[in-house]
């Protein structure tokens, strides 16, 4: 820290300076330390009177020292807002990061979450006292039935892999009660999310992998390989458009194939974001997807909430999807009961999802409208192919032969040749003042650079990216050497990250 | 190390007698960055030619290691899960596992050292 500034008049803490920055990081950053290393020994947090006439029973006299900090209520108060500045999350600035449609949260959604209805309902009370929520939630249902044209909608699953997770035991047990025991085996390209084998390991299949290298596309050819005579394909996992930000054209003639030889097509809907209002999955073959509603419908990482990832089903597979969905019986609603449909794969979790997520979701849907959600969708193909556009003679753009999707992927090819990699393109964005976009994937990809600028992002906010990826494909060529250096103003610089995952330290022990 | 043959997984193998010897190349090595964890199979585990049998783990991405022949594994290299940089091209300390062939005529479909460096260039 020797070169960074240092005030003293800050208690226990150092100040840091930090230069300007392209995308308004300036000013002042906090060195902080831990809770444990700031108290001090001769000085309690709090004071608790003495009590008369009775044994004390709590603080350090009774029960001796239990290792919990000391520190007051103002010094506690400052520490995790100190540590807060760390932070960077999407209300800070544009946040490119590929496949997680980090787009901004609108406040509308907050206002309506907190409306005491829905604040305050309790999952426990009696349907005739929430039926305003159940209302709400069925509204949801109908509307992710009609924007993915599957009518069969299960809201319960808590996040994407848990929607991934849902989407496979729905055609599970579709599988056992047709009595297809001999149906193992689920097909996964290598281009996939790593949750797609993952969750298809978890239901008990074993994965088949097809390559995707050569174009970045699914081919009908390479699925025919993989398929073979489709005896123990019991279904594929894709994700449309895929990570290399391409829609995958011979969608419609491999699901074709695929349910020939009796299999099911699941797709992951992490992109989904490129498809609103334009295309109806159901339309192109799919059997049961997740839609995550913390990315798609606002709330991402970091911007809003947890994460929500409902399934939306065909009619066939409906019958055998997650318990509890949202009936609607005359005008009255309700949650089904544990066992009311028994052909469901069962229940997956407490209560009924992410109930926050689904009224903010439904306030994104009602507040864009159809038409806003289709112009949603565009803007943010528009958006990627702005920076495709004007980047992939600064980097090389492995697909650029046709248009991206919602977002675009870039390689270190031409940066290796002066010693420069995609971490140190990474490292230079941070000290520029910018989240780096997502880094060595997709896997298929050596050396991925992909960007996903999402819809809410100004000309202005691209252009300040733009400007700052070519100045650092510009210091590439002629002074490589400086970007291995980077970030040089942030609290920290390059993380050990081998040492991390070797000899992680997971709690704090004190050093004396 | 010229008689090393090489796969398109970027396995190297070793032929000795019935039995092939296979760890991962330098390519490889380069391409998954520093690498933090090598998990190995059992020794006696019967393997299918193509069949993931062991996981290298970097601080980039997990990948499987495919066995290059069919047969039963004899031998596994216990000294690498702690001597990480040994993970490499190299034959005496670099080795993961040993594999008897079921069918050693599979072994003759591979790539000699040039072939390889024509094949990975191309991957560029």
């Amino acid at each position: 820290m020797s070169d960074l500034a240092m005030n003293d008049n800050l208690d226990d803490n150092t100040m840091i300076k930090a230069p300007a920055m392209e995308d308004g990081n300036r000013g002042l950053h906090y060195e902080e330390n831990l809770l444990w290393e700031k108290e001090r020994a001769d000085r309690p947090g709090v004071d608790f009177p003495q009590p008369e006439g009775m044994k004390l029973r709590t603080g350090f006299e009774a029960r001796g020292d239990i290792g919990l900090p000391q520190n007051s209520e103002p010094q506690t108060v400052r520490h995790f807002v100190r540590l807060s500045t760390w932070n960077y999350s999407i209300d800070h600035g544009f946040f490119p990061l590929g496949s997680c449609t980090m787009k901004h949260n609108p406040r509308l959604n907050e206002k309506v979450a907190r409306l005491p209805g829905f604040a305050f309902a309790h999952p426990m009370q009696p349907a005739s006292t929430v039926q305003g929520a159940l209302a709400m939630m069925y509204e949801l249902q109908n509307w992710l039935a009609t924007l993915t044209g599957l009518p069969g909608v299960c809201l319960t699953p808590a996040a994407g892999a848990h929607g991934e997770l849902a989407g496979i035991m729905t055609i599970k047990k579709a599988h056992e009660v047709k009595g297809n025991t001999h149906k193992t085996v689920i097909l996964v390209p290598d281009s996939a999310h790593g949750t797609n084998p993952a969750t298809a390991a978890m239901c008990g299949y074993t994965i088949r992998s097809i390559p995707t290298r050569e174009t970045g596309r699914l081919t009908v050819e390479a699925f025919k390989e993989a398929l073979g005579d489709g005896n123990d394909v019991a279904g594929m996992m894709v994700t449309n458009p895929n990570t290399c930000g391409l829609f995958e054209k011979d969608i419609m003639e491999i699901a074709d194939l695929l349910h020939k030889a009796d299999g099911y097509f699941y797709c992951d809907g992490a992109n989904f974001n490129a498809l609103v209002g334009k295309v109806r999955p159901g339309d192109f073959g799919v059997d049961v997807m997740h839609i995550n509603l913390h990315k798609t419908f606002s709330t991402p990482h970091g911007g809003g909430g947890p994460g929500s990832g409902p399934i939306c089903t065909t009619e066939e597979l409906a019958p055998f999807m997650p318990s509890p969905i949202v009936i609607k019986d005359g005008e009255e609603f309700h949650l089904e009961e544990d066992g009311e449909r028994e052909t469901s794969c069962g229940r997956l979790r407490s209560f009924q999802g992410q109930f926050g997520m689904h009224v903010r979701a439904l306030t994104y849907m009602l507040s864009h409208g159809g038409d806003g959600l289709k112009q949603v969708s565009e803007d943010a193909v528009l958006n990627a192919n702005y920076i495709l556009s004007q980047l992939k003679d600064d980097f090389y753009a492995p697909f650029a032969d046709s248009p991206c999707m919602h977002e675009c992927i870039f390689t270190e090819r031409l940066q290796k040749e002066n010693g420069v990699t995609t971490l140190d393109v990474a490292k230079t964005l941070i000290e520029r003042g910018f989240h780096p976009m997502t880094v060595y994937f997709p896997l298929i990809v050596n050396g991925a650079m992909l960007i996903e600028p999402t819809e809410t992002e100004s000309k202005d906010s691209l252009d300040r990216f733009i400007t700052v990826m070519k100045d650092i494909a510009n210091e590439a060529k002629t002074n490589g050497d400086i970007l291995h250096e980077n970030p040089v103003s942030t609290p920290r610089r390059r993380l050990d990250e081998v040492q991390a995952a070797k000899e992680p330290i997971l709690r704090w022990k004190d050093a004396g | 190390m010229s008689d090393m043959q090489y796969t398109n997984e970027h396995e190297w193998l070793k032929i000795d007698g019935d039995t092939a010897v296979v760890g991962i190349t330098t390519y490889a090595r380069h391409a998954l960055g520093d690498i933090v964890f090598l998990e190995l199979p059992d020794v006696g585990r019967k393997v299918a030619k193509g069949e993931d049998f062991a996981v290298v783990e970097s601080v980039k991405a997990a990948s499987e290691i495919y066995a290059p022949v069919t047969g039963e594994i004899t031998a596994i290299n216990d000294n690498l899960p702690d001597n990480l940089d040994d993970l490499k091209e190299d034959l005496d300390k670099g080795w993961i596992v040993k594999i008897k062939m079921d069918n050693p005529s599979e072994a003759s479909e591979y790539m000699d050292k040039t072939a390889y460096e024509t094949y990975t260039a191309g991957l560029e």
